[in-house]
C-alpha cells in the first residue's frame, strides 16, 4: 500500500514539471517585446529596463524558466502589474469564494445526477429513463453562460427573488451568501449532474445484472434494498472516479459563471487578468488550477484503491 | 448508400457488406442521430447561404430601430444599435461552425499523426509524447484555451488555434491507444511480413481501421469547440465586433436583459441546437460504429 502511494505520488512530479514549462512557455506566444507588453501604457525606458531585470528577460529562456520556477517553489507566483500585489495573495483571497461555489455545485450535481441515474437504470426503457436521458443531453448541450443569463432573467429580472450579481461571504451573512450563490452553483452543477447521471446509469445497469444482485433477489430481499444496498454500493466506485475527472469541468465552468454573476472568485480573477493583460496573474492562476486538478485526481485515484479491496496490494 | 437498396433478408453480420454501408444502415435506425444530422445540415446550409437568407446586413445599425421587440420586420427583434438579430444569428453560424470545424481540423491534423507515431514507434518517443499529453490534459480545457487565446491576442483565428491546440491531446491519446491495439492484429502482422515499410503500415493499414472512434470523438469535439468559441467570444477573446458571433451577442445581451430579453434568447438557442445536434450525431455514431454494440 505504501509502495503504491509513493509510486503514485512520484508519478505526478514529471507531469507537474511539464505543466509548469507549458504555462511558462505561454509567455513566448506574446507578439513583440514582452517587457513592452507587460509595462502596459508605460513607455519609460528605465521602467522597461526594470521589468527586464525583474523577469530576467535578457537571460536565455531556460534560465528565465529556472528563475521563475525557483520563485514558484518558494511560493512566489509573480506580481500583478495592475493590482500591485502578489499573485499568491490574490489567489489566496479568491480561492475560498470559488471553493464555496464549487462545493455547492458538487452538492447540486450529486443531488440530481445520482438519483436520476438510479431511476433511469431501474426503470430502463420507460418514460423515466427517457426523461433522465433527455435531461442529460440538455445538460451537456446547454452552455453554462447562457443558462446563467436565462436564470438571471427568470429569477432576478422577472420574479425578483434573487440578486442578479454580487457576492456575500458565508461568514458575513449566510442567508445573503446562499442567495448570491444558489443560481451560479446550480448553473455549475447542472452540467456535471448530466455527466454523473450517465455514469450512474451505466454503472447501475452493469451492477443490476451481476450475480450478487440475482442472489440478493433470490434471497427474497425487497427490490428497494437490492437496488440501494447491493447494486448502488458497487456501482458508486466507477462513478466517483469518473466524477472526479469533472473537477476540470467545474473549474472551467467557474470562469464563465463567475463572470456572469460577478462573483469575485478564481474565474473572475483570470478573466480580469486577461482583460488587463496582466499576464503574470494568468500564468499564476492557470498553474494553481492545474496543480489543484492534478492533486484532486491523485486523491480520487487513491480513494478508488482504498474502497476497492481487490486493488489493495 | 448502397445499404439502402440491400434486401432486408441479408443478415446483419453479412461478411459481404461494406463496413461503412453497415455503419450507415445502423446510424439511419437511430432517430436521435438522424435528427442531429439533419439539424447539422440545416445549420451548414444557413451558414453557407447566410447572405441570401439573411433579411438585413448583419452589421448595419439603425438608430430608428434600437432594441425593437420581435415583429414581422425583425423576426428576432433588434439589438442595442438597431441591428437585426436574425441576420446576426445567421451570420454568427458562420463563425461558430467554422470555429468548430477548423479547430477540430487542427486537433486532428496534429493529434492523429502524433498519436500514430507514439503508438506505432513506442519507446522514448511514446514516453515523451504521452507525458506532454498528460500535462496538457491536466489543465482544464477552457482555462487552457483562454490562456492560449489571451497570449496569442484576441481574434477569431487565434481563438480557433487556441481551441484546436487545446483539443489536440485528446486525439493524440485516442489515436495512440487505438494504434497500440491495432498493431498487434493479424492484418498488421501480415502487412509487415510482406515487407511493407513502417510509414505505409501506419498510414494504409492501421489508420483506416482506427477511423471510427476518431469520427465519434471528432463529432463530440466539434460540439465542445462550438461551446468554447462561444465562451471565448463571450469574453471578448474570439470574433471581434462588429462581426457577429453567438458568444459576443450574448455578452452584449446581458446588459439589456431587463428591456430586451430577446437579444439573449436567440443566440443562446442557436448555440444550444448546434451543440445538441453534434452531440446527438456523436452519440449515434458511437452506437453505430462501436464494435461492442454490434
Amino acid at each position: 500500500m505504501l509502495a503504491f502511494l509513493t509510486q503514485r505520488v512520484l508519478q505526478i512530479i514529471p507531469t507537474l514539471i511539464l505543466v509548469s514549462m507549458l504555462i511558462f512557455g505561454l509567455q513566448q506566444l506574446l507578439p513583440g517585446d514582452p517587457a513592452l507588453i507587460m509595462a502596459g501604457e508605460e513607455r519609460d525606458p528605465q521602467v522597461l529596463e526594470e521589468i527586464r531585470e525583474q523577469y530576467r528577460l535578457n537571460e536565455p529562456i531556460p534560465i528565465q524558466y529556472l528563475y521563475w520556477m525557483k520563485g514558484v517553489l518558494s511560493g512566489n507566483l509573480g506580481e500583478s502589474m495592475r493590482l500591485k500585489s502578489s499573485v499568491a495573495s490574490l489567489v489566496a483571497e479568491k480561492l475560498p469564494v470559488t471553493l464555496q461555489l464549487a462545493g455547492m455545485a458538487i452538492l447540486v450535481a450529486l443531488g440530481i445526477g445520482i438519483p436520476a441515474g438510479i431511476v433511469s437504470a431501474v426503470k430502463k426503457d420507460t418514460a423515466w429513463d427517457y426523461g433522465a436521458n433527455i435531461f442529460a443531453l440538455w445538460g451537456i448541450s446547454t452552455p453554462n453562460f447562457w443558462l446563467g443569463i436565462l436564470m438571471i432573467f427568470l429569477f432576478s429580472v422577472t420574479l425578483g427573488w434573487l440578486p442578479a450579481s454580487g457576492y456575500v461571504r458565508l461568514g458575513e451573512d449566510w442567508r445573503a451568501s446562499l442567495a448570491t450563490t444558489v443560481m451560479p452553483a446550480f448553473v455549475l452543477g447542472n452540467a456535471i449532474a448530466a455527466i454523473l447521471m450517465r455514469h450512474t446509469r451505466s454503472a447501475m445497469l452493469q451492477a443490476m445484472s451481476a450475480d450478487y444482485v440475482r442472489t440478493a433477489r433470490a434471497k427474497g430481499l425487497y427490490e428497494r434494498r437490492v437496488v440501494l444496498k447491493h447494486a448502488l454500493r458497487n456501482a458508486m466506485t466507477p462513478v466517483i472516479t469518473l466524477g472526479a475527472l469533472e473537477f476540470g469541468t467545474l473549474l472551467s465552468g467557474a470562469v464563465l459563471t463567475e463572470q456572469i454573476f460577478t462573483i469575485p472568485g478564481f474565474g473572475k480573477l483570470i478573466v480580469d487578468a486577461v482583460f488587463n493583460r496582466d499576464y503574470a496573474v494568468v500564468q499564476g492562476v492557470v498553474l494553481v488550477t492545474a496543480t489543484t486538478y492534478i492533486v484532486l485526481n491523485l486523491l480520487a485515484d487513491i480513494a478508488y484503491v482504498l474502497v476497492n479491496p481487490r486493488l489493495r496490494g | 448508400m448502397t445499404a439502402a437498396t440491400l434486401p432486408t433478408a441479408v443478415p446483419a453480420e453479412s461478411q459481404e457488406e461494406n463496413p461503412w454501408a453497415r455503419a450507415w444502415r445502423r446510424l439511419r435506425r437511430r432517430k436521435g442521430a438522424m435528427v442531429g444530422l439533419a439539424v447539422v445540415a440545416l445549420f451548414v446550409l444557413l451558414a453557407v447561404f447566410a447572405p441570401l437568407v439573411a433579411p438585413y446586413d448583419p452589421t448595419a445599425t439603425s438608430w430608428s430601430a434600437v432594441r425593437k421587440a420581435p415583429s414581422w420586420a425583425h423576426w428576432m427583434g433588434t439589438d442595442e444599435v438597431g441591428r437585426d438579430v436574425l441576420s446576426r444569428v445567421l451570420y454568427g453560424a458562420r463563425a461558430s461552425l467554422s470555429a468548430g470545424l477548423v479547430s477540430v481540423g487542427i486537433a486532428l491534423g496534429i493529434g492523429v499523426p502524433l498519436g500514430l507515431l507514439a503508438g506505432y514507434a513506442g519507446g522514448w518517443i511514446d514516453s515523451v509524447l504521452s507525458r506532454i499529453v498528460d500535462a496538457m490534459l491536466a489543465v482544464p480545457f477552457l482555462i487552457l484555451a483562454i490562456a492560449l487565446a489571451a497570449f496569442l491576442g484576441p481574434s477569431l483565428t487565434n481563438a480557433m488555434i487556441a481551441i484546436g491546440v487545446t483539443a489536440t491531446p485528446i486525439f493524440v491519446r485516442l489515436t495512440r491507444g487505438q494504434t497500440i491495439a491495432a498493431k498487434v492484429e493479424d492484418y498488421v502482422e501480415a502487412a509487415r511480413a510482406v515487407g511493407n515499410p513502417h510509414w505505409r503500415i501506419a498510414l494504409r493499414h492501421v489508420l483506416p481501421n482506427i477511423v471510427p472512434p476518431l469520427l465519434v470523438q471528432a463529432s463530440l469535439a466539434i460540439a465542445g469547440a462550438i461551446i468554447a468559441e462561444a465562451a471565448l467570444s463571450f469574453l471578448g477573446l474570439g470574433q471581434q465586433p462588429p462581426a457577429p458571433s453567438w458568444g459576443s451577442m450574448l455578452n452584449s445581451a446581458q446588459r439589456f436583459l431587463a428591456n430586451a430579453p430577446w437579444m439573449a434568447f436567440w443566440p443562446g438557442f442557436a448555440i444550444f441546437f448546434a451543440v445538441l445536434s453534434f452531440n446527438l450525431l456523436g452519440d449515434g455514431l458511437r452506437d453505430a460504429l462501436d464494435p461492442r454494440h454490434r
